[in-house]
């Protein structure tokens, strides 16, 4: 049975975390996704930790497993002419094209927009980089703590007086991702109306502004720059507080949730209290009022908080790990954790599909190794010989 | 110049706060024709305080007016580029109304509990047999099904669900609250405008309707894989690094020049490595053997980022990441509000947008989330003011009378003032 994308072609050029997030996005969804990668080395986001067994092999990167499910591998030394002529060829038969080069690469191998357009107009090329095609900061260098930091993130996470944090992971360069799969299935519903591809070019610092709550707005309509609060959000209380065995997320987030609150704690009188009476007030009394929901919380296990909070209609939630969250009840009843088989891991649990499109199938194939597809898609596609790859695979094109 | 790419497609929204805002944010933005819908007695709680006196001391520097909950920055930035209707769902007209449009629209937008669409008789199969090519977007926190279904969730409630909460945080302290963030908001709204686009592509070919489900958890855990991962393939689990890196060092945050100001720099690998110290001037400490190999950096990071930090003290940070970009170490400021509105990579992008609000005034809106070539996003229109095109959508669009329009503002099912006692969260 179909799915969403399928019959929709892709060139995947992308590395590391940002593109291949983007294309595996495309490609769990139904399209047919042909991971491009360099002979020898492939992507470079094959060096990225964990590792089965924390064998540091190239083939066993977990978080490159995860990123380029359902995609097919093929190598190809686009430096070369040979192989740029193999990549205009699939490029007749492609509906797009992803990349997160840094931004001279694709102009300096000739494969720029202008390039690619003049073969196939319909075709939708998407650009993934740190700060984007133009602009002052376009050949600057990054990692995602620069990215956390120059896209507003950092500034909000941490306590008042210490360093800003950045958020855990890889935050930035999944969201660009997320964002880069937005804008090239779009460009591709547009493209396919109007017959005109076109180019796409996605910054992750844009990117990571651009979901920021309302930062930039408020400094304009308020003159506040928010900054770091500790571990506490508003309307107050919201924040992560120790419980008996743990730590807890006593989340409210609305004001009328307050009284409530009060009532569970066995605390009414709070309610009438000048110094948590309103939203404002409680968050300037903060500190009280955090060490008196401790001396509450700190007599209680955060699974039954967890749950008495959400029988009152309160949003809390435990800070879960990650076998919590392997075993959590409601994830597994879902079948959201979908087991991949792996020659090498056997078989393990990848997160599965958060989006369920009415009753169409959602697989994960396992991840290709470098260059597993290459028979399939330069014999069977493009009708080249055995021989011939042979003398390219010598010649170092493939 | 063609149209933008989702010109043409008529968008239902039910949804309000931060998740489902965002979702037909980014869809209007790329040319669908979103209508939003409130109601009078529950208008969108982003909009803020009701009340004019309370709004007056909760936002002081807000231009003062009439109409409090139309001058909300948040409100206003989420829902740019959408029509703005009132509708009271709990009456039978209201319901009625709503089926007339999802006749005539593609898709419809809801972030409601599970419960909600089937109890106002608009679920699925009703929506299904109105019109058999509509795209129904539900974005419930837990999903549609499951054990946690009905369970109440904010975008912080996801924060900590996901794994985020737990592995964000100074080392060995307490996992941590994104503060200003609800992390699990715009990500599932990301994640519903992918699902969206994906639904109207499958249905030009297949011509079909379908329902899409996101769990907006198990949409941020996909974030959280590398964790996920390391544990299933290796049984460990990732804890709280700070802002340390696992196989780079030096990496961090640090402090320079001036009140709260703050850069990164990271260092992969030891050509890098060798380029900061020379721009450092080669102080004597850089070429101690406790600093001589990458993993040596890595066991001494403590030592280490307290003489980085001595070198960053002396310079702001824009200082610093000149100097060192310029030879090609990553490194940037840790950039505030203030700071973002006047960067001068962002303005070159064109990233802010000066948007003209009726009532709220002028303000510089960030604007495309990526820039498309030949259909460049662009803030078509401000957020609607509440009511705003109830002329426009119940008159022109679905064809009612001057008369039955008034009638509908004369009984409460539509108008443009909000019902008195409603708490915004803003």
């Amino acid at each position: 049975m179909e799915q969403v994308l399928s019959g929709i072609k892709v060139l995947d050029l992308t590395r590391y975390i940002a593109g291949p997030y983007c294309t595996k996005m495309l490609a769990d969804y139904g399209a047919e996704v042909i991971k491009i990668e360099k002979p020898g080395d492939g992507d470079p986001g094959r060096r990225l930790s964990p590792f089965f067994k924390d064998d540091p092999h190239p083939e066993k990167s977990g978080l490159f497993m995860y990123l380029n499910t359902n995609k097919k591998s093929i190598t190809l030394n686009l430096k070369e002419n040979s192989g740029k002529t193999i990549f205009m060829q699939l490029l007749k038969d492609a509906d797009i094209v992803v990349e997160n080069f840094s931004p001279r690469v694709m102009t300096s191998l000739g494969l720029d927009y202008r390039t690619l357009e003049k073969i196939n107009p319909r075709l939708v090329m998407t650009s993934i980089s740190n700060f984007g095609q133009v602009g002052p900061y376009r050949d600057f260098k990054a990692t995602e703590i620069v990215l956390d930091g120059m896209g507003g993130w950092s500034t909000i996470i941490g306590h008042p007086d210490r360093e800003p944090l950045k958020p855990g992971g890889y935050q930035s360069q999944f969201v660009a991702g997320l964002f880069g799969a937005i804008a090239t299935a779009t460009g591709y519903y547009g493209a396919v109306l109007s017959s005109v591809g076109q180019h796409i070019d996605l910054s992750i610092m844009d990117a990571v502004l651009f979901i920021q709550m309302n930062l930039t707005a408020i400094y304009s309509y308020d003159n506040i720059i928010r900054k770091r609060y500790g571990n506490r959000v508003g309307p107050f209380p919201s924040g992560i507080l120790p419980c008996r065995d743990g730590y807890i997320g006593a989340i409210t987030v609305t004001a009328e949730k307050w009284p409530i609150l009060c009532d569970w704690m066995g605390m009414p009188e709070l309610v009438n209290d000048p110094r948590f009476e309103t939203a404002t007030a409680r968050a300037q009394n903060i500190d009280a009022l955090d060490a008196i929901m401790i001396s509450w919380l700190i007599e209680h296990d955060r699974d039954e908080l967890f749950r008495e909070a959400q029988k009152r209609g309160l949003p809390f939630a435990i800070p879960a790990n990650a076998p919590m969250i392997l075993e959590s009840r409601h994830l597994r009843e879902r079948g959201y954790f979908t087991d991949v088989e792996h020659p090498i891991t056997g078989k393990i649990k990848y997160p599965g599909a958060q989006i369920k499109f009415g009753d169409k199938p959602y697989r994960l194939n396992r991840t290709p190794f470098l260059g597993e597809h290459n028979e399939e898609i330069y014999c069977k596609v493009l009708g080249l010989k055995k021989d011939d790859l042979v003398r390219m695979r010598e010649t170092g094109v493939i | 110049m063609p149209d933008l790419p989702l010109k043409g497609v008529r968008i239902i929204d039910l949804s309000m706060w931060f998740a489902g805002p965002m979702c037909t944010r980014l869809l209007g933005d790329m040319g669908a024709e979103v209508i939003k819908v409130e109601s009078l007695r529950h208008i969108d709680p982003w909009r803020g305080e009701v009340d004019q006196e309370k709004a007056k001391q909760m936002y002081p520097t807000r231009i003062p007016n009439t109409r409090p909950y139309d001058c909300s920055p948040g409100f206003n930035l989420q829902n740019r580029n959408k029509y703005g209707i009132t509708l009271d769902l709990k009456t039978g007209e209201g319901i009625e109304i709503i089926k007339d449009l999802v006749k005539i629209s593609d898709v419809l937008v809801e972030n409601y509990s599970p419960r909600v669409m089937p109890r106002l008789g608009l679920d699925y199969p009703v929506l299904n047999k109105i019109n058999p090519q509509i795209i129904m977007m539900s974005l419930p926190a837990l999903g549609s099904t499951g054990p946690d279904k009905d369970y109440l969730a904010f975008g912080q409630t996801i924060d900590c669900m996901s794994g985020m909460a737990f592995r964000t945080g100074y080392i060995g302290e307490e996992p941590m609250l994104q503060s200003g963030l609800s992390y699990g908001d715009p990500l599932s709204g990301m994640n519903a405008a992918f699902a969206v686009v994906s639904a109207l592509i499958n249905r030009r070919r297949t011509n079909e309707g379908i329902h899409v489900d996101l769990s907006q958890v198990e949409g941020l855990i996909s974030f959280n894989s590398d964790s996920i991962l390391d544990f299933t393939m290796n049984g460990r689990i990732r804890e709280r690094i700070g802002n340390r890196d696992l196989s780079m060092a030096p990496h961090g945050c640090y402090r320079c020049k001036g009140e709260d100001q703050w850069v990164t720099i990271a260092i992969p690998d030891d050509i890098t490595w060798e380029k900061f110290i020379t721009t450092l001037g080669t102080p004597a400490w850089s070429r101690e053997e406790r600093f001589g190999t990458v993993i040596n950096r890595f066991g001494n990071q403590d030592e280490l980022d307290k003489l980085i930090e001595n070198w960053t003290l002396a310079r702001e940070p824009y200082e610093i990441m000149y100097l060192l970009q310029q030879v090609g170490i990553p490194a940037g400021p840790v950039l505030d509000a203030k700071q973002l509105i006047d960067e001068p990579h962002l303005n070159a992008r064109g990233f802010f947008e000066i948007t003209k609000h009726p009532v709220a005034g002028s303000h510089p809106e960030i604007g495309a989330f990526a820039l498309f070539s030949k259909t460049p996003i662009h803030i078509r229109m401000p957020a609607p003011c509440l009511g705003e095109h109830n002329e426009f959508v119940f008159g022109q669009i679905l064809g009612m009378s001057a008369d039955g329009i008034e009638e509908l503002e004369n009984r409460g099912i539509i108008g443009k003032v909000p019902s008195p006692r409603q708490q915004g969260s803003m």
